[in-house]
């Protein structure tokens, strides 16, 4: 009798105690939902303030955008002095730059990594290729603005072309061979992930292996590879140093590469690095573009993997 | 008759070109990755290389009684006393402009550095001697042959005349190159000849212990309950949707959080590496969450069946079993992490480790730099010199991403071994 | 024996050190149905594989013999083997049809190789193989829907279609209805009865049954080795090796 009566209070102490260490453990879980929670609750808070100041419209639709005109305290938002459309503008041209760099490279190398290199080239290509990814960002703006720009503002010298010494070019370029190994690593997955069933199926008839790329193995991870195109460029909207250092603070609207432009996230770092008191419009407008920075690449993210689950479900 | 030859026909020719266009379209791809690589790499090297020497110039200062008095050394126009030393090493120098360039052969920090030196060993005092003082960052770079003599003056900073002494001083042997320990052992500074990193490497170390410290267990706790306890419900699919999105965040948002939230509504320290590292340790939790759940999926679950079997209960299982299996991956996924989080800018700036800042933290609350945020900062810097002070940084900073990123490798390596 | 049309002698395959197939000497005659059967991993599809070259896919897969097909050595260092497997066509054990509609998967072949000039042309032939493949009547009104939509036997008189199409010599089939149900088996066996007037036919099935339907010539294949060749009904009423014996009473295998 007595036995079975520690028996059973022994258990019933290791379950509380296991209990709360699952407790504990979910507490840590939930973190990560407290976390964005934060970073909306900052950002949305801190925006609600700025647009006390300056209104909703002019900062969607305005197209100027020079904060250092509304320094005194009693301005109220200047008229399309905060305007976000160069800044957005800015921001899509490095990344439509980026991404055209990148794709091409990246994809082309994916493929030759996993249809065509032997084990033995692929065993260092690969790492090789994510050494790029793991330079740092600040490293690559330096390169940018110190090697990259002044050669490609010599190159367009000699044929003729005004190319600015900050240009979107630049900055554009070396953005994609960051982005290089993201596109690449993830579209080698996908690339993996099509069965062999379909290669055997187009060898059988006689495809070579560059028709079964293309036509076959290509198109069957279309979904797979868009998702990761929309993760890269998520990326490139999201980058900060190399535009800072490489890209500067001229907010043209404009479509042309070789001029000079600024992007959201410099324009985050310009406002939050001088001197200035913390609830000016000023550093409110860092929120501001800080909320429509986070929305815009969450809604490209959500994307991107509503996308590769729907590829996924295709093949399991 | 069958034909299988290359005459039988289905275009073959043709599309056999077209495989070898192909082919070379994914070579050529990858040359051009490797090569910016390549380009990258080696002007960096090459830009920061030369910082591994320093210059020094022998100045003949007269340091005797009526210019320096022993009981009061502190008391001394040092200044003085080394400009007043290169004019006698010189003394065809008359014009005002060209004695203003005289004085600039020496580091502004000369007249400091032999003040350290008096104060430190009184027995150089009394005479005449020649002392070695830092070059000015112009005559390091000249001397180095990072400035080319052979263009036109007007087009380079040293003048006709300065090279001339530097000439005179050369061949009087007045003029050597040492290791440079100092970028080291120093902190930032102005002049960028004595500038050095010790500052930022402690700031990034002091952030980076805290970012682990926070970070690390926080996520393997996160990743222990995802992976082994979790129900199959929504709030844990809310969760990890969540932890995906918050791992491709761009980590210039969570510098705006801490901002608003660490730094405004918490009042902590601005700049410090306690705000610095609660920064980063946000940014590197998703990272780590992933890497450790990867790490417990790939126990194999015989492990925890066997626990389970034998009567424990299933936090037993896990902790007594599963966890010490999955450890050295975690830690891994962690090294990882930690390498990423050393080289991030955007979030640090934001959170305003962007001061000048000479003295070496001594605590996480003190106002500290990191070492990407000094290379930002050097890199905007105008003077020549400090970019060869931002390659060498930088070299540094890859030399510890390599020396972590080793570390992560080999642990997988003997980790794989093991299954 | 109507004229063989394949003809192998002294086979031998390596998988990297281990040795697959042992001197096998086969002759499989034309506009035939034959049959390669023996117990699981006696070779039998690695021999059939062989004869169109997807070893070839396979890194570590040495050949060595001779195999020729209409006079031709399969393993000429002059041999396309794009050409080859043109007129080599094959059929998987799972149907594998292309994520693509219907039309698409038929014209697959037809498209690469080449081999029409209109696209009227391209239907009719479309057309032709699905009729063929005893397909058209259930798919004609569907043709841009995709080949996954099709039940497992329409996948794989789908793919029998897409083979056919580009109206090879020869059709290898590895184990064709194995991931089939029995009605969706008797289909395409019908199929294959059709399909000999104008294909030479050659079959792996580990189904002695099926064998003894459809073929005319069968071959026993174990540990590697070809044990016995000859008529479906000599093979199976009267077999000359012991071996074979054993194995068509199931003491074997």
């Amino acid at each position: 009798m007595a036995g079975s009566t520690i028996d059973l209070t022994r258990r019933n102490r290791s379950r509380t105690l296991d209990r709360a260490i699952i407790l504990l453990l979910a507490a840590s879980a939930g973190i990560a939902i407290f976390v964005t929670l934060g970073i909306v609750l900052s950002l949305v808070g801190e925006t609600w303030l700025f647009f006390k100041r300056v209104p909703v419209s002019e900062f969607l639709f305005g197209l100027n955008w020079s904060p250092q005109t509304a320094i005194r305290a009693d301005q109220v938002g200047a008229e399309g002095s905060f305007g976000a459309i160069p800044l957005i503008n800015g921001t899509l041209l490095i990344s439509a730059i980026a991404m055209l760099v990148a794709t091409p490279l990246g994809l082309a190398s994916a493929v030759y990594l996993s249809e065509y290199a032997s084990r033995r080239a692929r065993d260092w290509i690969k790492p090789a290729l994510e050494i790029l990814a793991g330079i740092p960002t600040v490293v690559y703006g330096f390169f940018a603005a110190l090697t990259v720009a002044p050669f490609i503002r010599m190159t367009g010298g000699q044929f003729g072309l005004e190319i600015a010494s900050e240009s979107a070019l630049a900055a554009g370029i070396v953005m994609g061979i960051m982005i290089v190994p993201l596109i690449s690593s993830l579209s080698d997955d996908v690339i993996n992930a099509v069965p062999q069933s379909l290669r055997d199926a187009s060898f059988g008839l006689g495809a070579t292996k560059s028709e079964t790329v293309r036509r076959v193995i290509l198109p069957a991870a279309l979904p797979g590879i868009a998702g990761s195109l929309l993760l890269a460029t998520s990326r490139a909207i999201g980058e900060t140093m190399i535009v800072v250092m490489a890209a500067g603070l001229a907010a043209n609207l404009t479509l042309n590469p070789l001029q000079a432009v600024t992007t959201i996230t410099a324009q985050i770092v310009a406002l939050l690095t001088g001197d200035q008191e913390f609830d000016s419009a000023k550093t409110l407008s860092a929120f501001a573009l800080g909320l429509l920075l986070f929305t815009i690449t969450l809604l490209i993210n959500i994307a991107a993997q509503w996308i590769v689950r729907r590829y996924r479900e295709q093949y399991d | 008759m069958i034909d299988f030859s290359k005459s039988a026909g289905f275009d073959l020719a043709a599309r056999h070109r077209a495989e070898t266009r192909f082919r070379w379209v994914g070579r050529i791809a990858i040359l051009i990755s490797l090569g910016f690589l390549a380009w990258l790499l080696v002007t960096v090297f090459a830009g920061g290389i030369g910082t591994v020497r320093q210059v020094e110039i022998a100045v003949s200062v007269d340091l005797g009684a009526d210019n320096v008095d022993p009981s009061d050394i502190r008391d001394a126009s040092f200044g003085k006393l080394v400009k007043s030393g290169l004019r006698g090493m010189f003394p065809t120098v008359k014009k005002r402009k060209d004695k203003k360039k005289l004085y600039n052969l020496v580091s502004p920090e000369g007249a400091f550095e032999l003040e350290r030196r008096a104060i430190a060993d009184p027995s150089i005092l009394g005479e005449v001697r020649p002392v070695w003082l830092t070059a000015s960052d112009d005559l390091s770079l000249f001397v180095r042959g990072k400035i080319d003599g052979a263009l036109p003056e007007d087009q380079r900073p040293i003048s006709d005349k300065e090279i001339a002494w530097i000439g005179q001083l050369e061949a009087a042997g007045q003029i050597r190159q040492v290791a440079n320990w100092r970028f080291l052992t120093g902190g930032d500074s102005r002049e960028p000849e004595i500038a050095g990193i010790l500052a930022a490497l402690v700031g990034s170390a002091l952030s980076l212990g805290v970012c682990f410290l926070l970070s690390f267990p926080l996520g393997i706790m996160a990743a222990t309950y995802l992976e082994e306890f979790a129900p199959e419900n929504r709030l844990s699919d809310v969760i990890e949707v969540n932890i995906n999105n918050l791992a491709a965040v761009p980590s210039i948002v969570f510098g705006l959080l801490g901002l608003s939230i660490f730094l405004g509504a918490m009042g902590l320290p601005r700049s410090s590496p306690l705000v610095g590292g609660m920064v980063l340790s946000l940014m590197t939790l998703p990272t780590i969450i992933i890497a450790a759940r990867a790490s417990l999926k790939s126990v194999p679950p015989s492990i925890k069946e066997a626990a389970l079997a034998l009567g424990a209960t299933p936090v037993q299982a896990v902790f007594h079993h599963v966890f010490p299996v999955a450890l050295p991956g975690m830690l891994t996924g962690a090294i990882v992490g930690m390498a990423r989080a050393l080289g991030d800018t955007a979030p640090l700036l934001m959170i305003g480790m962007v001061a000048f800042i000479v003295d070496v933290p001594k605590s996480i609350l003190e106002p500290a730099t990191a070492l990407p945020v000094q290379i930002f900062l050097w890199a905007d810097s105008p003077e020549r010199a400090f970019a060869e002070k931002t390659s060498a940084a930088i070299l540094v900073l890859l030399l510890f991403l390599i020396a972590m990123n080793l570390v992560a490798i080999l642990m997988r390596r003997k980790l794989e071994q093991r299954f | 024996m109507s004229e063989p049309i394949i003809a192998a002698r002294d086979v031998d395959v390596f998988y990297a050190e281990k040795q697959a197939l042992f001197g096998v000497d086969l002759d499989i005659a034309a506009k035939q149905v034959t049959s390669l059967i023996g117990p699981s991993g006696c070779g039998k599809s690695t021999f059939l594989r062989a004869i169109n070259r997807m070893n070839d896919l396979i890194p570590i897969c040495r050949f060595s013999g001779s195999l020729k097909i209409d006079g031709q050595d399969v393993y000429d260092p002059a041999v396309d083997v794009v050409a080859l497997r043109a007129q080599v066509g094959m059929v998987f054990q799972k149907p594998n049809p292309f994520p693509k509609s219907i039309r698409e998967n038929v014209a697959y072949g037809l498209k690469i190789h080449k081999m029409t000039t209109s696209k009227s042309e391209l239907d009719d032939r479309i057309e032709t193989s699905l009729k063929s493949a005893g397909l058209w009547d259930e798919v004609a009104d569907r043709l841009d829907e995709p080949g996954n939509g099709l039940s497992g036997g329409q996948q794989q008189r789908l793919c029998i279609a897409r083979t056919i199409a580009v109206e090879p010599r020869v059709v290898l089939m590895d184990e064709p209805c194995s991931a089939l149900d029995p009605i969706a088996t008797a289909v395409i066996e019908e199929l294959i009865d059709e399909l000999r007037q104008d294909f030479t036919i050659v079959i792996v099935t580990h189904s002695m049954q099926q064998a003894a339907r459809i073929s005319q010539r069968t071959a026993f294949f174990h540990l590697g080795k070809l044990v016995e060749v000859g008529d479906t009904d000599a093979v199976f009423t009267n077999p000359r090796e012991e071996r074979t014996q054993n194995y068509i009473t199931g003491r074997i295998g």
